[in-house]
């Protein structure tokens, strides 16, 4: 059990996906401008994570190692979750229309992208149980989220802000997010990564 | 180096199959009307119907939820094909245009300061509610003209003037006018009280030379109230437009000369 809470706490605060990794920055600047499109990003970013991950280590497990072919690893996840989020784009349209239309426009936009890709990476290269590289993922989503969350509320407040002409725009939000980054730096220590 | 390919291809194959199988038995069938109805929509997504552009409305006229004919930018034409699609009586909307209530030029209303600011009408509103002595009358900086999507206006002799023949009713420039002077009439009615100042007529003199002083001749001259073809807001006399009024020679009574037969047609320059 502790296990799992080290695994939350280090996924979501000490090595943050966004703050510390620097994956997953595309969304984390391109969804950031309002808190409810945030929310709804951070909803299809923790659903497809944990989906996509099941399903790396289900192909990593059961397909490329019994065949010794560790090395296509990348393509292979490429592929299964391209073709993953398409399928949950279409069953979810069919079965769940409310939450496709909070999460629908949200999901192509994260078919693979680093965060997702990433976190299939990362489970490769630690080997762990099926449980434990799930419960990452969720964790790290969980952490994307929250990074996104607090810097969409940041976002909002510095539209009414008045930074000087060189800085409007992207490039305080970007000098924000290191900001950001660097105080996630005081998480590090806080737990003895397995990760 | 075989087993890669096959291994990969194995995927990409099990994958499209399982996409190809959601998409036919999973697929949302979506209305074939809603098609057809968008083909026949104009495609300006100006947001006049009130929905978040034609796709929108679309959907929500196949649906069942919208009004047929609440589209101002096609107007009737489209309205009844429509109609022919959905099988449903097209509710007849006459076209609507925008009128700007002033007609205090340069020459006929004063301006009090020299404005050299931002060329905006609502900066210059904000900034002691704008140079011109009249802070009702349209202070010409073209807030409206820019934000138009047909181009419809223009600015002359610092008045904003809409091109009837342009202008598709989306009422864009009625929200963004900082002195809310731009109203959606009837593009029927030909006679309009081009005035927007409530004020009694001294006051209204002092700044205006062609604003109204609310004489109440134009509804004398129009069959007196009985006949309804106008209201008074304070000292401002206003077209009842759901009932306007024909004769043309109440214009040429008014004296305070603000009033004017079909403005919006000589203005296409």
């Amino acid at each position: 059990m502790s296990g799992y809470l080290i695994i939350l706490v280090g996924a979501v605060l000490v090595n943050n996906f966004v703050l510390s990794r620097f994956l997953g920055c595309c969304p984390f600047l391109g969804v950031s401008k309002r808190t409810e499109t945030a929310l709804g990003m951070s909803g299809a970013v923790i659903f497809v994570m944990t989906v996509a991950s099941a399903v790396s280590w289900c192909i990593d497990h059961w397909l490329l190692k019994p065949n010794d072919l560790d090395y296509i690893h990348t393509l292979a996840f490429i592929l299964v979750i391209a073709a993953l989020v398409q399928f949950i784009d279409i069953a979810m349209k069919r079965f769940l229309p409310p939450l496709h239309a909070a999460l629908g426009i949200f999901l192509p936009l994260i078919t693979t992208n680093c965060a997702v890709l990433g976190v299939a990476e990362i489970n490769f290269k630690q080997q762990t149980g099926f449980g434990e590289a799930v419960f990452f993922s969720f964790a790290a989503a969980v952490g994307f989220s929250l990074a996104l969350v607090i810097f969409s509320g940041i976002r909002e407040k510095l539209e009414h802000a008045d930074p000087p002409r060189c800085f409007r725009g992207v490039a305080i939000a970007l000098v924000t997010g290191g900001l950001l980054s660097l105080a996630f730096m005081g998480f590090s220590g806080l737990v003895k990564l397995p990760y | 180096m075989i087993t890669a390919i096959v291994c990969i291809a194995g995927i990409g194959l099990v994958a499209s199959f399982v996409l190809a199988v959601a998409d036919k038995y999973l697929s949302v069938q979506e209305d074939p009307r809603i098609g057809l109805v968008l083909s026949e929509l104009p495609g300006a997504n100006c947001g006049g119907c009130g929905f978040a552009g034609c796709d929108a409305y679309a959907r929500a006229l196949v649906e069942g939820t919208a009004p047929n004919g609440a589209c101002p930018a096609g107007g009737e034409a489209v309205a009844a094909k429509i109609a022919g699609i959905l099988g449903v009586e097209a509710s007849a909307t006459e076209k609507r245009v925008a009128l700007v209530k002033c007609c205090g030029t340069r020459s006929e209303a004063i301006r009090v300061g020299d404005y050299n600011g931002i060329c905006d009408c609502n900066v210059a509103a904000m900034t002691a509610g704008g140079d011109k002595g009249c802070v009702y009358g349209c202070l010409g900086y073209g807030a409206c003209a820019n934000v138009c999507p047909k181009g419809a206006i223009s600015i002359y002799d610092g008045l904003a003037k809409v091109d009837k023949r342009l202008c598709i009713g989306c009422g864009k420039c009625v929200s963004v006018c900082p002195k809310k002077l731009i109203e959606l009439v009837p593009s029927s009615a030909t006679i309009h009280v081009l005035c927007n100042n409530p004020d009694k007529g001294p006051s209204v003199r002092k700044v205006c030379g062609v604003g109204c002083m609310g004489c109440h001749l134009c509804e004398k001259n129009s069959g007196g109230k009985e006949a309804g073809h106008f209201t008074f807001q304070g000292f401002l006399a206003k077209v009842n437009y759901s009932n306007p009024p024909t004769d043309e020679q109440i214009v040429a009574k008014c004296p305070a000369k603000c009033m004017s037969v079909d403005p919006l047609l000589e203005s296409g320059h």
